[in-house]
């Protein structure tokens, strides 16, 4: 129940926005502000509001909480472009997702802009400036839209540039509103007027710290308001000295954050972390800021001469070697810094009594500002796997001289088994969670990759483990998760279960894993969010409530999953055949291939496919969110990103150069018909004349479709033998795999996992490049059915070719069984060396395999729920008990 | 009379349930839409139950009495289509005013002969205010997002109108509902105020929207949460959610408004989800037995049904929810 004496400002996109005293400082988004991107203001005035609405996209994605709008300018009509640029972000859930700040000088903007956001929004703004009438008049407005307001400190008068003026005005802003209109106070944000300093003027000396100091003010004595202001004003005076600026916003918000400001308009590139400001600096601007000398403002122009031009990143500053030792391995942690880590750990053994005391002393009180940092949003993934490069390192330093003093003991906050479990391979998010966890003092025990649930359960008794976390990617993993649930269940284990991966899903954790265990099991989706599921997982006072409370979340989301479910309607398999696609099959539109059979590719050149990588699911499997190759310039990540392209690419040269990884492929075209209608059927040639055929079993969509929909199988891309058309379809496997494990291990050994997880994320993409290079080969040489095709790397992305590749395990084909059947056609495990696994899943990792369909009328599709009936006609088909079917298309199945 | 605030502190009310449903069962002709009244209108006016009100009183003074027989607290005019918006399909915006003036007015009268019966158990009516068949916050055309079919002015006049009509004919309480798209019920909220403050009375007002579907979301997209946000800037009587879902499926919704509300909590949903043919076949005694989660979980002030729902449906929840005490927010304490 909410405490009625509490009264949060309340804001709302299609999502909320509560903002308590224990929120972090609102960042609020700017670049839709035609007054203050210039980008943003040509956007507008050449209509471009598609173009407009990525700039307010990017800030959201970038982790604005609430984005402003702004549309004053003279050659605008200013109420239109606000109408019209909101009714479009209106469509657009995932920018329209946080609350709006309708920011105008003109009344009439605003209102037109209230009248057509649903949520509750900001004003930005109003004042006394008219008199008091006007302000009753706009405020009572408001409150009747349903907005939150920002109130300026300006009245009759004029503005308030000093520390008086400016509770003058808040506190008779304050008490109309509150009084008067009735306007409640949690919904009033002062913005207290953010001027320039060191101007040269006398008079502009005081601009920050009277700002400070009213909003300090303004925040005891106003009760439940929020203070706010645009940032970059105060640093009017150094345009074009981006490193001083950067100084000043950090210096300033260090300061009025401290004094209650708890919102503001802030660019984040130009924002340097306070404790980087380097001392000189940081000692002249504090002077300015908080107009400590009279000379100040000369001292720091003088001052800023020096560091003008000095561009951050160009020379390296090795000035921090000289600060105290814990500062020292502080920012080694932070920075990711391995170069001097042991020389100082070296330093910190000899002052400590015993070698342990290093590790929960030094490096702890480090990582524990990294934890800090990465929890609050201020560093990325990547940065965190650096960090634990160096905590590595440290750690191998120490261990030695432990040992020798018999210390061993040591005191993690828990002991976290990792898994990926039996028949899967994949293993990058994985380790990027381990890594993440050891980061925040958890001892990881890592079995790897497919890993028995015997060993599992072994293990587990016999480290004493506090959690055990399972990963896995392709979709039979899923059942050995819920396997290993019920044999801990049956074995009694109390320990919490986590449960991650790419096919995992709260869904499926939920319905399926969480009722077999009667302990708790927390499905994870990203490495963030595991430091804080394990942290409140064994948390000794609080845990109990918090077990209790997932326990209950996931059985209401099963409750509500269910009910879904079995809203859909289904038909049969009979029914849905006879609604399957009708291609009108002409034998024009079939291209016989222009070299049936198989060919191998043995030590295919890799620098051919540097071009064909698509670099987005790059970034997003470190947990960085955005389109390639936008996601450099990210306000937000875009550096983070940067860095960590630039280490890649540095990689990939590296591997491309000294051939480190070997691509090989295999694929074939062959005739084929459809034949019983879901079913394919090829006939290889072995020579003399004789073929053998071959058979795939394609899966058909049972859910009811709006009329004039098929219920497609992949079976319906291939003209049956009843036209007496002959029709052709290839398959395929590629892999750049062979070698990952060598160097991934290499850089184990040399305790660099942001090396290893970065050379099997590397192979993936490659293995991907290779799939994508090799289609378009197929079609416009060996096929040859689109020889005049031209497109580009982004067009392959986005899939405009001609024909699809889709891959067994995957949405249109989730059945796994049909790899069998591939392998034993191309011989692939003999030709090229991938081997599937117990579950199916291809080794090496960084493989793709698939079908190759050409008609122009072929598509992309995701299957979606089957029923019992095409499961059992499916196992009579491939001839396989039907609990085998079962098992394998478990996913697909519907409920019930 | 007791003023309803007081009375919601000390027992939970009940909300009747739906009109149409029970209309259907009169399985009233093109004719008896029109009456004698509109028998030469130049436009098909069956289907438009609103009108109904004008050309069959007693059917709806009927169905009144059924409900609040049945044990209802509040009874809803039958105005949820009564805006200029809503009757230019019929081409009666001109009707609007008379509409809901003289719905109001059939239902008051049924109430106040059960009032005047039963004292102790004082019937209420409010006045419907529907949704509307368009939406200020999305397009009706795929191909051009930024469109608007309706704007937030042409709703606030239209529901104004529709506002003052329902007061003047003797509506007690004013129920926004059916909410799918929040910007809509901002203008009818904005336009209450406005007759609010130009006549200088208070009228209680209950909010009440529509999850659409399993994604937990509005049609406009919004949460609950958010939801609940966009429409706490007035101080209404009751949020809650009605329609679109069975009892069980607001479940989750209504605690999250429950539990972070300082108003009332109200529910009416269907009688289960519609079958094959589009009928609601949960009884009463299911979705009685359904409700009784939010009684234990004390999660609701005001309860009735919506789609599907007739009187036997209210009889059975007005008979369950005489056992439970009402939801308890800090606010009403």
């Amino acid at each position: 129940m909410i405490d009625k004496n509490t009264k949060y400002l309340k804001l709302s996109g299609l999502e909320p926005l509560i903002i308590t005293p224990e929120s972090n400082f609102v960042n609020v988004g700017e670049r839709t502000n035609v007054a203050g991107s210039k980008k943003f203001l040509r956007l507008i005035k050449e209509r471009k509001f598609e173009e407009a609405l990525d700039v307010a996209r990017h800030q959201v994605e970038g982790g604005a909480q609430i984005i402003d709008i702004n549309m004053d300018d003279g050659l605008i009509d200013g109420k239109e472009a606000m109408v019209n640029f909101l009714n479009l972000i209106g469509s657009e859930p995932d920018i329209a997702r946080v609350p709006i700040m309708i920011d105008s000088s003109k009344w009439e903007i605003i209102e037109a802009g209230l009248q057509v956001v649903q949520g509750k929004c900001v004003v930005n703004s109003i004042s006394l400036k008219e008199g008091e009438d006007e302000f009753i008049r706009q405020a009572t407005l408001i409150k009747r839209y349903g907005a939150a307001v920002i109130v300026m400190a300006f009245d009759e008068v004029g503005q308030a540039d000093n520390y008086e003026r400016r509770i003058e005005i808040a506190k008779r802003s304050y008490e109309v509103l509150v009084n008067q209109v009735n306007f409640p106070p949690e919904d009033i944000i002062f913005d207290l007027n953010i001027f320039p300093v060191a101007t040269g003027m006398d008079e502009h000396r005081k601009n920050a710290i009277d700002f400070i100091e009213g909003t300090r003010w303004v925040r005891q004595n106003l009760p439940h308001c929020s203070v706010s202001g645009g940032v970059s004003n105060v640093s009017f005076s150094f345009r074009g000295n981006n490193p001083v600026r950067e100084a000043m916003h950090s210096v300033f918000l260090y300061h009025a954050i401290q004094a209650g400001m708890n919102i503001g308009i802030v660019n984040p590139a130009l924002l340097e972390v306070y404790d980087d400001i380097p001392k000189d600096l940081l000692e002249h601007v504090e002077d300015v800021i908080l107009d400590r000398r009279d000379d100040a403002t000369e001292r720091l122009l003088d001052f800023a001469e020096t560091v003008v031009g000095k561009a951050k990143e160009s020379k390296v500053d090795l000035s921090w070697r000289k600060e105290p030792l814990q500062n020292r391995i502080t920012r080694a942690l932070v920075k990711g810094i391995d170069q001097f880590i042991v020389e100082d750990i070296e330093e910190a053994r000899q002052q400590a009594s015993r070698p342990l005391e290093v590790i929960e002393g030094n490096l702890m009180t480090g990582m524990n500002v990294v934890g800090d940092l990465f929890g609050s949003g201020k560093m990325f993934l990547p940065q965190v796997v650096k960090s634990a490069r160096v905590m590595k390192k440290a750690v191998a330093y120490l261990t030695p001289y432990i040992e020798d003093s018999k210390d061993a003991t040591t005191s993690a906050a828990g002991k976290i088994l990792m898994a990926t479990v039996k028949g899967d391979v994949h293993d990058i998010g994985k380790n990027i969670v381990s890594v993440v966890l050891a980061c925040n003092n958890y001892e990881i025990v890592d079995l790897g990759v497919m890993v028995p649930p015997e060993i599992i359960i072994q293990k587990a008794k016999e480290e004493q483990v506090d959690v055990i976390g399972l990963s896995g990617l392709i979709t039979p993993s899923l059942d050995e998760m819920v396997f290993l649930a019920k044999e801990m269940e049956r074995q009694q284990f109390t320990v919490p279960l986590l449960i991650g991966g790419a096919t995992t899903s709260k869904a499926h954790t939920a319905v399926k894993i969480d009722p077999v265990y009667s302990q708790s099991v927390v499905h994870v989706n990203d490495a963030s969010r595991a430091v804080t599921v394990v942290g409140d997982l064994l948390q000794k006072d609080t845990s109990e409530g918090y077990k209790k409370s997932i326990k209950l979340d996931y059985e209401s989301f099963r409750d509500r999953f269910l009910n879904r479910t079995k809203q859909k309607e289904y038909l049969t398999l009979e029914g849905a055949r006879q609604n399957k696609l009708q291609i009108n099959w002409k034998a024009s539109d079939i291209t016989k291939p222009k070299a049936l059979g198989i060919q191998v590719w043995e030590d295919f050149d890799l620098k051919k496919l540097k071009d064909f990588i698509d670099w987005s699911p790059f970034f997003r499997s470190w947990d960085l969110h955005g389109k390639y190759p936008n996601i450099l310039q990210d306000d937000v990540v875009g550096e983070q990103a940067q860095e960590l392209f630039q280490d890649a690419q540095k990689m990939l040269d590296q591997i491309l150069d000294e051939k480190l990884l070997k691509a090989k492929a295999i694929f074939g075209l062959f005739p084929a018909n459809q034949v019983n209608e879901d079913d394919i059927a090829l006939a290889i040639q072995n020579g003399e004349g004789k073929s053998t055929q071959y058979v795939f079993r394609t899966l058909r969509q049972q859910l009811k479709k709006r009329e004039g929909v098929p219920n497609i199988a992949l079976a319906d891309f291939i003209a049956p033998k009843t036209t007496g058309i002959q029709d052709y379809m290839g398959c395929f496997c590629v892999t750049t795999g062979f070698g990952t494990q060598e160097l991934a291990q290499e850089y184990e050994k040399n305790l660099d996992d942001y090396g290893s997880i970065m050379v099997k994320a590397l192979a993936d993409r490659l293995a991907e490049a290779f799939a994508e290079y090799l289609h378009k080969e197929v079609r416009t040489k060996h096929w040859g059915y689109a020889k005049a095709e031209t497109l580009s790397n982004d067009d392959l992305i986005d899939e405009k070719y001609q024909g699809i590749r889709p891959a067994p395990g995957y949405p249109a084909c989730p059945d796994h069984l049909e790899k069998l059947t591939i392998w034993e056609l191309l011989k692939v495990e003999e030709k090229i060396g991938v081997q599937l696994t117990d579950s199916l899943a291809m080794w090496p990792a960084a493989s793709v395999s698939g079908y190759y369909f050409g008609h122009p009328e072929t598509k992309y599709f995701g299957l979606g729920k089957i029923k019992l009936d095409q499961v059992a006609d499916f196992a009579e088909r491939k001839g396989i008990p039907m609990e085998e079917a079962e098992k394998w298309l478990a996913p697909n199945i519907i409920e019930n | 009379m007791e003023a309803i605030e007081d009375i919601l502190q000390k027992r939970i009310l009940v909300l009747d349930g739906a009109m149409g449903t029970m209309l259907q069962r009169y399985k009233f002709t093109e004719e008896d839409f029109r009456g004698e009244r509109f028998k030469n209108w130049e436009h098909p006016l069956v289907g438009n139950n609103d009108l109904l009100s004008l050309t069959q009183p007693k059917a709806i003074a009927e169905v009144h009495a059924k409900y609040f027989d049945a044990g209802a607290d509040i009874v809803e005019t039958n105005t949820f289509s009564g805006t200029t918006i809503g009757m230019a399909d019929y081409h009666m915006e001109e009707l609007v005013y008379e509409l809901n003036y003289e719905s109001a007015r059939i239902a008051k009268k049924v109430a106040d002969e059960f009032t005047a019966k039963e004292p102790h158990k004082p019937r209420f009516v409010a006045g419907s205010i529907g949704p509307t068949n368009k939406t200020a916050s999305m397009s009706p055309d795929v191909n051009d997002p930024g469109f608007r079919a309706i704007s937030f002015d042409e709703l606030r006049i239209a529901y104004k109108q529709q506002v003052e009509a329902l007061l003047d004919g003797g509506a007690d309480i004013l129920l926004v509902e059916t909410i799918f798209d929040t910007l809509n019920a901002k203008a009818a909220l904005f336009a209450i105020e406005e007759v609010k403050e130009e006549r200088n009375i208070h009228v209680p007002i209950m909010v009440s929207g529509t999850i659409t579907d399993a994604s937990g979301r509005t049609l406009s997209g919004q949460t609950a949460e958010a939801f609940l946000i966009s429409i706490s800037h007035l101080p209404i009587l009751s949020v809650g959610f009605n329609c679109a879902l069975g009892a069980n499926q607001l479940v989750p919704h209504l605690e999250v408004v429950s539990a972070k509300s300082e108003f009332a909590i109200s529910a009416h949903p269907n009688a289960g989800l519609p079958n094959a043919f589009g009928e609601y076949d949960e009884t009463p005694e299911q979705m009685a037995e359904q409700i009784k989660e939010y009684l234990e979980k004390s999660l609701v002030n005001i309860v009735g049904g919506c789609c599907g729902t007739t009187p036997d449906h209210i009889r059975a929840i007005a008979d369950l929810v005489k056992e439970y005490e009402p939801r308890m927010s800090q606010v009403m304490i």
